[in-house]
Parts: C-alpha cells; sequence; structure tokens
C-alpha cells in the first residue's frame, strides 16, 4: 500500500479517531480491518468468524486510527450477543465514523444493515467491497447512485488486494472533519410515526442529557425492545455511555499488552 | 409555566407506551418493510446485475454438494482425503524427526556423563524434559503442518457453511441449533475454539447443547494418537498397498462415531436438561471464493501449528519431567509410575485399557496432545526400554512387551475420542458459560460416555471371545 497508509498493528494507544466496522457476515470486514492494521486477525469464508470484537491501529495522514472490528450481523434488532456488541458499540462507544462493509454482489441483503446504522449515526461510509467478485460475475455497481441515495459517501473497494482503500481512508477522515456532510437515509414512516418519534426523543434527551442518539432510542422504544426499556428505567444508558467508554480505554489496555484476544 | 417535577425515567416509558396504540398494531412491520423497500429501490437503481455465468456455476455446484442424495458422501470423501493426504505425507517426516531428535537425546545424554555430570541430572534433562518435548514434536508436527493447510484451504472456499447445510436435518432432530455444526466443525481444529464460535448461536439452551458437546469431535490434539493407532494397529493388519487407506477410512469412523456420539447427546440433553424446541435460523451459503495462498500458510502455520504445537511443548516438558521422577523414585524396588498403574491396572482393564494409559490421560491432563508420548515413556520406563522405538517398532513393543491387542487400540482410540476436555476447553466453557455447574457437566458428561463405552466394548469382546 502506499505511503500514506502505516500499519500500526495493535498500538492503538494514542489514537486520534475510533473508526468501527460493521456489516454483514461474510462480506470481508476482517480482511479490511487486517488490510489497514497489519494485524492477523482470522479470517475465513464463512459466515460468524468474528464473534468478539477485535481492535487495531493504522495511521493515515497523520492522524492515528483506532479501528473496531464488529462482528458481522444481518440486523441490529435482536438478542444475540455477537448484535449486541455490534450495536452496542456504534451506539455508546460512539465511534468518530462507522465503515459499513458490504457485499457488491448481495447488496439489497446489505443495505438492510446499512440503512440500521444510518438509523444510529450520521458519521458513516459505506464501503462496498468484493468489487472484483462483482465484476468477475457481470455486475455493476454504481457507487455515486448509491451515496446519493443513501446520503452517506460509497467507495467502491477491493479488501483483499487494497485495491480503492486509499479512497476509502480519505473520504472517512472528510467525513469525520465535517469536510463531506453527510444526510443519512432515514425511513419516514406515517406522519403520526414521525410525531412520536420526535416527542419521545425530546423526553429522552431531556432525560439524559448527551445521550448519543435520542432518535434512535426512542424507535426502539416506541417498538418495545425489551433492553433498551430496562435501560432507560434504570438509568443505565447514561452509565452505559461511561462505562463503554471505560470499557474501551481497559480493552485497548489489555489488546496492547497482551497482543490478542 | 410552573414545571416543578422533574421528568422520570418512568414518565419516558408510559409515553412510549401510551403512543404505540396510536400507532396501529402493524406499524413495526410496516418500518421494516418499508427499509426493505427502501433498500430494493436503491438497489435497482445503483446495480446492473449483467449475465450470471459465473454465479450459475457456484449455484451448480452447490446444487451437487448440498444434495440429499450426494452431499453426505461427498462430505465424507473430502474428510477421507484429507485425512488419507495427512497420513501419507506424515509418515516419513515423522519418523526421519524421531530419530534426528533421539539421536541427540544419547548424544547429549553421552556427552554429560562423559564430562562427569550426575546421573539424575542427565536423566531429568535429556530422557525427562527433553524426550517429552521430542516426542511431541515427531509426533505432532508433520500431521498438524499438513492437516492445517488443508483444513484451512477448504475453510477459506467456503466449504464450512455447505456442511452445515448437510448435517442441519440431524441437529434439527436432536433438538439443537443447525449452526451446531460450524462449531463441530471448529472443534475439529481445537475445541476450545469451537466452544468460543458458539456465540453465534442466539438461543442459550442450544448454545449450552453446542457447547456440552463440542468436545466429541476429535481436535487436532487428539488427531495424531488417532492416526497413529489407526496406522499402527488396524492398517497393519492389511497388506501395505491398502495400509494407507484403511487408516484413513478408520479416522473417518471414528470421527463419524464422534458426530454420532454429539448427536446423541444433543438430543438426551435437549430432551432432559435443556428442554426445548430447535429454533429456526437462516444459513448463507458464501460464493465459493479462491484461497488466498499467503494468508492460508499464515493461518495454518503460525495461528494454528506453532500455536497448538508450542502449547503442547510448554505441557510436555513438564509432563516429561513428572514422568522421569516417577519412574525413577524407587519404593522397595518398584517404581512410583509402576504402583501407580498397578493400582490402575483393574480399572483399565475393565475398560479394556490398562493402567499405563490411564496414568499417561491423567497426566495428560493438560492438553489432550500429548497422551501417545506420556505413555510410551511410561512404558519405556517401566519396561526398562532404551532405545525409542520407530514407528513400525511400536507395534511389536505395545503387541509383544505390553500385552496390547486390537481390543486395546480400539478402546483408546474410542477412550481418546470421548473423554473429557483439555484443561484449557475446561477453562473456556467456564468462561463462556460463567458458570461451574456447567463446566463440571462437560466432564461429567464425556467422561461418563467414555467410561460407559470402553466398558461395553470390552466386555462384549471379551463375552465374544474376541480377546
Amino acid at each position: 500500500m502506499t505511503a500514506q497508509l502505516a500499519q500500526m498493528g495493535l498500538k492503538v494507544d494514542n489514537f486520534d479517531r475510533i473508526i468501527a466496522l460493521a456489516g454483514n457476515p461474510n462480506t470481508g470486514k476482517s480482511t479490511l480491518f487486517n488490510a489497514l492494521t497489519g494485524l492477523k486477525q482470522h479470517t475465513g469464508n464463512w459466515p460468524g468468524k468474528t464473534v468478539t470484537r477485535a481492535e487495531g491501529g493504522y495511521e493515515f495522514q497523520n492522524v492515528k486510527y483506532k479501528l473496531v472490528d464488529l462482528p458481522g450481523t444481518y440486523s441490529l434488532l435482536s438478542a444475540s450477543q455477537d448484535e449486541e456488541v455490534a450495536r452496542d458499540f456504534i451506539l455508546f462507544g460512539q465511534p468518530d465514523c462507522t465503515i459499513v462493509v458490504t457485499d457488491a454482489t448481495a447488496l439489497e441483503r446489505n443495505l438492510n444493515l446499512v440503512i440500521q446504522v444510518l438509523e444510529i449515526t450520521d458519521k458513516a461510509v459505506v464501503a462496498v467491497n468484493l468489487m472484483d467478485e462483482a465484476r468477475r460475475k457481470g455486475i455493476e455497481v454504481d457507487t455515486r447512485s448509491l451515496s446519493r441515495d443513501l446520503g452517506v459517501p460509497s467507495i467502491p473497494i477491493v479488501a483483499r488486494t487494497g485495491e480503492g482503500i486509499q479512497m476509502l481512508l480519505s473520504t472517512v477522515a472528510e467525513v469525520i472533519e465535517g469536510e463531506v456532510k453527510t444526510q443519512p437515509i432515514r425511513v419516514q414512516g406515517s406522519p403520526e410515526y414521525q410525531r412520536s418519534i420526535t416527542t419521545l426523543a425530546e423526553q429522552i434527551e431531556q432525560l439524559y442529557p448527551g445521550v448519543p442518539n435520542a432518535r434512535w432510542l426512542a424507535i426502539r422504544l416506541l417498538d418495545g425492545d425489551a433492553r433498551v426499556q430496562s435501560a432507560i428505567a434504570s438509568g443505565e444508558i447514561s452509565e452505559l455511555v461511561a462505562s463503554q467508554r471505560r470499557a474501551d480505554v481497559q480493552f485497548s489496555r489489555k489488546m496492547a499488552v497482551e497482543g490478542r484476544q | 409555566m410552573t414545571e416543578t417535577k422533574q421528568l422520570q425515567p418512568q414518565d419516558v416509558l408510559a409515553m412510549a407506551e401510551s403512543l404505540r396504540p396510536q400507532l396501529g398494531s402493524g406499524f413495526r412491520d410496516e418500518i421494516v418493510q418499508s427499509m426493505y423497500t427502501e433498500a430494493q429501490r436503491i438497489v435497482d437503481r445503483a446495480v446492473n446485475k449483467g449475465s450470471k455465468k459465473k454465479w450459475d456455476l457456484d449455484q451448480r455446484i452447490d446444487r451437487l454438494v448440498t444434495s440429499p442424495i450426494f452431499g453426505l458422501p461427498i462430505m465424507l470423501l473430502i474428510l477421507a482425503a484429507v485425512f488419507w493426504i495427512t497420513i501419507v505425507g506424515a509418515n516419513v517426516p515423522s519418523q526421519m524427526l524421531a530419530t534426528g531428535l533421539f539421536w541427540i537425546e544419547e548424544q547429549a545424554a553421552n556427552l554429560f556423563t562423559s564430562i562427569g555430570i550426575p546421573w539424575w541430572i542427565t536423566g531429568f534433562i535429556w530422557h525427562g524434559v527433553y524426550r517429552g518435548l521430542a516426542w511431541v514434536i515427531s509426533v505432532m508436527l508433520p500431521p498438524m503442518a499438513i492437516f492445517f493447510p488443508v483444513f484451512t484451504i477448504l475453510e477459506d472456499l467456503g466449504y464450512l457453511p455447505r456442511v452445515a447445510f448437510n448435517l442441519d436435518w440431524m441437529f434439527k432432530k436432536a433438538g439443537a441449533h443447525g449452526k451446531q455444526a460450524l462449531t463441530m466443525a471448529m472443534g475439529f481444529g481445537c475445541n476450545a475454539a469451537g466452544v468460543v464460535a458458539t456465540r453465534v448461536i442466539d438461543s442459550p439452551r442450544e448454545r449450552l447443547i453446542a457447547i456440552l458437546t463440542n468436545n466429541f469431535v476429535p481436535c487436532n490434539g487428539r488427531f495424531p494418537t488417532l492416526i497413529m493407532l489407526a496406522t499402527v494397529f488396524v492398517a497393519a493388519s492389511f497388506p501395505p498397498v491398502f495400509s494407507s487407506f484403511v487408516a484413513a477410512g478408520t479416522v473417518v469412523g471414528v470421527v463419524l462415531i464422534g458426530v454420532f456420539f454429539t448427536m446423541l447427546m444433543s438430543w438426551i440433553l435437549s430432551r432432559t436438561v435443556l428442554k426445548g424446541e430447535a429454533s429456526a435460523f437462516t444459513l448463507e451459503l458464501p460464493p465459493y471464493r479462491r484461497p488466498s495462498i499467503g494468508r492460508i500458510l499464515y493461518t495454518s502455520i503460525i495461528d494454528r501449528t506453532i500455536f497448538v504445537l508450542w502449547r503442547a511443548i510448554l505441557t510436555a516438558a513438564p509432563a516429561g519431567a513428572a514422568i522421569w521422577i516417577l519412574g525413577n523414585i524407587n519404593i522397595q524396588g518398584v517404581s512410583l509410575a509402576q504402583l501407580i498403574a498397578n493400582f490402575l491396572d483393574p480399572l483399565g482393564f475393565l475398560i479394556g485399557l490398562d493402567g499405563v494409559i490411564l496414568l499417561a490421560y491423567i497426566i495428560a491432563i493438560p492438553a489432550n496432545e500429548i497422551v501417545v508420548p506420556t505413555m510410551m515413556m511410561v512404558y519405556m520406563g517401566v519396561g526398562m526400554m532404551t532405545d525409542p522405538p520407530s514407528y513400525s517398532q511400536l507395534h511389536t513393543l505395545l503387541v509383544d512387551g505390553h500385552g496390547w491387542t486390537m481390543l486395546t487400540a480400539v478402546n483408546l482410540m474410542l477412550f481418546s475420542l470421548l473423554h473429557n476436555p483439555c484443561a484449557t476447553t475446561i477453562m473456556t466453557i467456564y468462561k463462556e458459560t460463567k458458570s461451574k455447574k456447567w463446566a463440571a457437566l462437560s466432564v461429567v458428561i464425556t467422561l461418563g460416555t467414555a467410561f460407559i463405552v470402553t466398558f461395553l466394548t470390552a466386555t462384549i469382546a471379551r463375552l465374544a471371545g474376541w480377546v
């Protein structure tokens, strides 16, 4: 890879930015993670390879990034352990940017998760991976059209060969710095639905000032998500925000000391 | 406005409850549906599917390898081929390594003796610690260095999810989760890794079943044991031309027995302590991908072979030392090892084994991979054998010197397949379930099965007069 990117392996102590890697299972998140960090996180061609999160670091244009590889999930709405890891981190870990890795040959299925991630966060970039496989199958993906419709940048990449990775990293940097404005697509629903969410979100913000995404919590509350209900009832929300930050610091130290999970 | 009352969490929850009915009952589905519609609309605009040639090839392969008729036979053939390659490829390097490493032992011991170092230091270091290491390296390294890359190729190609697909119906019948096939496949590499991999299973009940039964598939630590026994005993009674095929077939047979007990125990668990129905899930069959050579070599050599070998070495060195001490502390002219072995003999006989084998299993609890080396060392220590035997002499040594029969070999394979998980796996089970009860149960279930099955085979074989 070019001189702009420096793989930093497990040196994630003094990072400037946190990036989360999300995506469906088996879309090449771990491959991208390895390409960026120079680590050798185990990859394998079957869904569910990564069941815990892995962390590593890279430096790009003199900014140090901590990269968190989340377990692959199809949605963020159910309650299996791997999905909870992913969703808690995107929501409470407050990454500066989330890269959603998608499979260019199976975009329909992948976009459901993209849309769910975009419900949670504004700061996201979609990496359309496996472009080589798509080309081989004669599938053409117009990433400009994707970017326009999703409201966040979409970058075609081939994680295995490094194709498009420079572009991805500079876009991530631009999104973080606000040079690229994102306007993520939000599922509208009926006017009553919109009104309900707005009312609830205001209340949640009043209750827990500084909570990362009141709108998303409001949606989950309306949906009757037991996990979010209990988190709000017990005040765990503010606790969660704080503890996730603490856990991240501890986790990074542990990784740096032990070398692996 | 004077709003004195501060907003409470309950108020927010109550508001959500009061808002929800206004939205109508189907609003959740509506939202999810509109997400799907939105995704579909975006993809329609951005993606041009073009010709689907390659896709068709993938599908054609899938139709074959996951077909109800050919799926399982193809799977067994692939499995047999992997073992056959391992057995054929590992034989010669194993012997070369053994010859070389034991030659070093002898030279070094002679050197120590000639410069006047006391016999017990020489013995402890070279015939104890070093010999343990030499055994483990020569028995384990070659099979692992072949088995792991081949297994990793299958994994990278995308074959494992097809295996899960083929076995799904069996697991469902057993009341377990279809993804257990994946975690079972991981268990072939390492049972501790298999236990961690069960996190992909949502339902706690089915996850526990997967955890408790993972040990019934032999991990790589136990494969060398199985391969050695299959080669030295079972295959030896066939003409040399067929011997490697017979050995591979035997190992496949043992694996099948392991899968059978996985199903049986899952079935029993899901009808007793872990009652419940199997849950449905969608399993994605990923496209076949060309494995990347560099990554395969790295994963299989560094992550797996070296990692496992290093762990074995760490446990083999102290085990070697322990055996040497047990073999050289004499009480009234009989070594401690012999005494313990004699004590365990009746129990060993009952299950078609002997005291030395049981002693080896006890010493090897930290890591299963050193059972055979430990056993050999005890036999050699006890039987005053100084020359380390080659692969072919092993047969003579065990049969003539220690009265092994086909029953001993078969039961040792069964015992090795079914007995308790290694210390690392037990610890992992404890960490994953956060419960001493389940960790203990995993030991009880496996050890219990091992004793019952070997007792039955021994009794039947004796009653039938086969031995």
